[in-house]
């Protein structure tokens, strides 16, 4: 018995390898398996080589596997492109049809289904995903009854007849490939699952969830990848929460709109990657200035410009940090897990509200679309925070004004809605005296500056970083951010089993730089590898920047569009350790 | 119930002597009053410019956004009070130029506010380049040999882009503006109007004067009908856009904010933001 396998399906985009994976895995995560899902897509819609990849496991993982098991292919590219990954003994079912040929070299079983010839024999080669699906699930000897559910709740609004044509198409899979391969394969048997209940989403799903159990109710946002998922989510669960999804004419609309909207007292957000993230500049800036709070979700994607729409990259982080004219407050935070994904947008919500500023919380494509498994969301952990947020104020004397600026000790000022009788006041992108009125005054200007930049002093966040740190004196110190956590854990346990003392520190909170939790972790390691998937090393430059650490810290990155691989990191990190970074630039 | 005077405060603008602002300032402040507004249920947002500051000038909750974007804001506004009455207001660069993107989708969106431009065909508070509304041949500080792109028609633009209302008017005419901002305020949908409003500083050309020679009023053209849109397009046209009035208004559609399907009838920005365990619940299904 094996505690975990991977499992690839590939063919032509539009083909229905979306459809197929979603029911093979959800199959899975009713049997309580912990998954870890991998979209390979491209920008276009239909055509063009597309895969699928699910590790599954029986203890929680957070990484894609560097091999294969299993490739359920559909065209001999598919073979071509994936078969390399494939271990040996590793799996191939394809299509008969198309004659598949495996590559030289390889030492792979070959199943060779007549996937669809058996689909048109039902009707129509469209159940050609659940004949081959079906093959894949018999060979691991899995129980059918799970993934015939799945299947019925994938095709059920097609109707009764559409479902049962899929359940056959199942069993003719498995009953063809159980009689070529004479039963289960042994090699392939998983261990059953703890059974523990999870939920199989991506980032974007938990994200969106969490800003709707935040009490978000209104998204304005212009469609992009790797964001949409958000917006779609809220499109469809809003309404019946009162609120609405605004689609806007762009980026800016979408920003400002939702300035407006927490101005008038609603949580409101917008989500983009990268060139939405670029136009929203100025909307932030005038958040930071009015002290109006705003939350806005960045899903990197490949930069710059249109970049790499669809692939992997962690490019923003200087924009999100450094981005808008002028100084703000601004609080950038970065999940680095699905159940980070859904708490952190509850603390995002709270953060805007508590500081009055703009909240960015940084994902990248693989947290946002990587589908995992997940423990089940906590309903007590649910808290909101409006921060100052005043009702019921005395009226004011004519032609008063209500402070909405006022000077305070820690600089954060009541706010108060607009319909509140003695609330009135002024708010502008104008340099501006305690009730908003347009002020030039030197003195103002000043007190005001540091009043805005000093709301961030008293910051306090949940886990600004998160350290899986057994070592007092290591002899590496790996540190990421954002999706990378799960294949740095995987290479810390083969570094350690070659006897380096090794420790993992995430950061969670970006700005301002956590340099206080960071520095505990720092200090005492000997070497200090920074890992990002960007060229440049943005998070290794806000290290030297703010912990004294230079002299040792060395920067792995990755800027292929591709994410890191354990082993990939695990051998970089070896080399870098012993050889230092050969290419890093003098200092 | 407000006076007029509810809704002054006591800032100095900061317009020059005699600029047409101030016609639009005190309009908005009778038809506030007119149409029973107290100070707190009124925001005004503004943009960027010499009309921008005008969200300062009125005793009411006021929000100066950024250059072109005082009508996301606004809507983003409305959205979350629908109790409040919302109006925007800027000049013709911030609206026409820069803001053009969300003007028309701000006409197609049809949200319930009302959308006030200070049009005076230049550009002020940058002391004096072309504006979009610039006559072609204008000569400014950024078109010294004249302007060469030809004048935007933003009424004509609006119509085509679905507008529910459309009025124009003249800073000069305090009466009809108060009016067109009172049926403006009152019309559910958005409703635009646009005001020749002088700047006495740098556009020497479309003065005062200049504008109550070539103006009609549609009061005096017999048989106009605003529920007509081709009519009013035809107008529009025939006078290159020198009429002032109701010229458009289609009370028939519904806002933006009253086809939401599922959107709350109380303003969102009182509703209670923690949702119930079972709601909760229901929603991690989905995932299981």
């Amino acid at each position: 018995m094996i505690n975990q396998l991977s499992w690839k399906i590939g063919g032509q985009q539009g083909e229905g390898v979306e459809s197929t994976d979603r029911i093979f895995s959800t199959a899975l995560n009713r049997l309580g398996y912990y998954l870890y899902g991998y979209r390979h897509f491209s920008s276009r819609i239909k055509g063009g080589h597309t895969n699928n990849k699910i590790r599954i496991s029986t203890a929680p993982i957070r990484a894609i596997s560097d091999d294969l098991d299993i490739l359920v292919a559909f065209d001999q590219e598919s073979i071509d492109l994936n078969a390399h990954e494939l271990r040996s003994g590793g799996v191939i079912v394809a299509d008969a049809k198309f004659k598949p040929a495996v590559p030289e070299g390889l030492n792979v079983q070959l199943f060779a289904v007549p996937i669809t010839a058996i689909a048109e024999e039902l009707g129509t080669s469209l159940y050609k995903n659940m004949v081959a699906s079906g093959a894949s699930w018999a060979l691991l000897g899995l129980p059918l009854e799970v993934f015939n559910k799945a299947v019925e709740e994938e095709y059920g609004r097609k109707g009764a007849i559409v479902v049962e044509k899929n359940i056959e198409a199942v069993r003719r899979g498995s009953q063809f490939v159980l009689e070529q391969a004479g039963g289960p394969l042994s090699a392939f048997q998983l261990e059953p699952a703890d059974g523990v209940q999870k939920l199989f989403m991506i980032g974007n799903d938990a994200m969106a969830l969490g800003a709707l159990t935040a009490g978000c109710r209104i998204m304005s946002a212009y469609p992009i990848t790797p964001a949409s998922e958000i917006m779609e989510y809220l499109i469809k669960q809003l309404p019946k929460f009162g609120g609405t999804v605004v689609q806007t004419e762009d980026e800016i609309a979408a920003a400002t709109m939702a300035i407006g909207s927490n101005y008038a007292g609603v949580r409101a957000m917008t989500a983009s990657a990268g060139p939405g993230l670029s136009l929203m500049m100025e909307a932030i800036g005038l958040a930071g200035m009015t002290e109006t709070p705003l939350v806005i979700v960045d899903t990197q994607r490949g930069g710059p410009s249109t970049g790499l729409p669809t692939k992997q990259e962690q490019s923003d982080l200087n924009a999100m940090v450094y981005g808008t004219h002028g100084e703000i407050p601004k609080i950038v935070i970065a999940p680095s897990s699905i159940e980070d994904c859904f708490y952190d947008m509850i603390e995002a919500f709270n953060l805007a509200e508590k500081y009055q500023c703009p909240v960015i919380v940084m994902t990248d494509l693989q947290l946002s679309l990587g589908k995992q498994s997940c423990a089940v969301l906590d309903y007590d952990r649910i808290v909101i925070d409006r921060g100052r947020l005043v009702r019921d104020v005395p009226e004011l004397e004519t032609h008063g004004q209500f402070k909405r600026y006022e000077f305070t000790e820690n600089g954060i000022s009541p706010r108060v809605l607009p319909g509140e009788k003695g609330g009135l006041h002024h708010v502008t992108g104008v340099e501006h005296d305690e009730v908003g009125r347009p002020s030039e005054s030197a003195i103002n200007r000043q007190r005001m500056m540091d009043k805005r930049l000093g709301k961030l002093k008293s910051l306090e966040i949940r886990k600004a970083v998160v350290a899986d740190a057994p070592y007092e004196e290591p002899d590496v110190l790996i540190i990421g951010m954002g999706s990378t956590g799960g294949t740095i854990d995987q290479a810390r346990i083969k570094l350690e089993q070659e006897g380096w003392k090794t420790n993992h520190l995430t950061i969670r909170q970006i700005h301002p730089f956590p340099t206080a939790q960071v520095k505990r972790y720092t200090e005492r390691a000997k070497q200090i590898i920074v890992l990002e998937n960007n060229a440049t090393g943005q998070l290794a430059d806000q290290l030297k920047l703010n912990v004294d650490c230079r002299s040792k810290l060395t920067s792995m990155t990755k800027y292929d569009g591709t994410p890191f691989l354990p082993q990939e990191v695990y051998s970089k990190s070896k080399e870098l350790v012993l050889n230092g970074n050969l290419q890093r630039v003098p200092q | 119930m407000a006076t007029f005077k509810e809704f002054r405060n006591n800032v100095k603008p900061n317009w020059c002597p005699g600029c047409g602002d101030f016609s639009v300032q005190a309009a908005i402040q009778r038809a506030a009053a007119n149409v029973g507004l107290t100070p707190e249920n009124l925001a005004v947002i503004s943009g960027i410019g010499c009309s921008g500051r005008i969200s300062g000038y009125v005793n009411a909750y006021g929000f100066h956004g950024i250059h072109g974007r005082a009508l996301p804001i606004a809507q983003g506004v409305k959205l979350a009070n629908r109790d409040l009455t919302v109006i925007a207001s800027g000049g013709d660069g911030d609206g026409f130029a820069i803001g053009m993107g969300h003007t028309v989708h701000a006409i197609r969106r049809n949200i319930n506010m009302t959308y006030i431009v200070m049009d005076n065909q230049i550009y002020g508070l940058t002391k004096g380049q072309t504006s979009p509304r610039s006559a072609v041949g204008f000569k400014t500080k950024s078109t010294p040999e004249g302007s060469i792109e030809s004048t935007l028609a933003p009424l004509e633009i609006a119509l085509a882009s679905g507008a529910t209302f459309v009025a124009q008017s003249f800073s000069s005419d305090l009466k009809q503006l108060t009016a067109l901002i009172e049926q403006g305020i009152q019309h559910e949908g958005f409703s635009l109007i646009n005001v020749f409003s002088p700047c006495v500083t740098f556009n020497k050309i479309n003065t005062y004067d200049w504008f109550k020679e070539n103006i009609v009023n549609l009061n005096t053209v017999e048989g106009y009908d605003p529920s007509n849109r081709i009519q009013a397009m035809t107008k529009l046209m025939e006078t290159n856009g020198m009429i002032t009035g109701l010229i458009y208004q289609d009370s028939s559609r519904k806002s933006y904010e009253n086809q939401i399907v599922g959107f709350r009838s109380e303003p969102l920005a009182q509703q209670n933001l923690k949702i119930s365990e079972e709601a909760f619940e229901g929603l991690l299904k989905e995932f299981k």
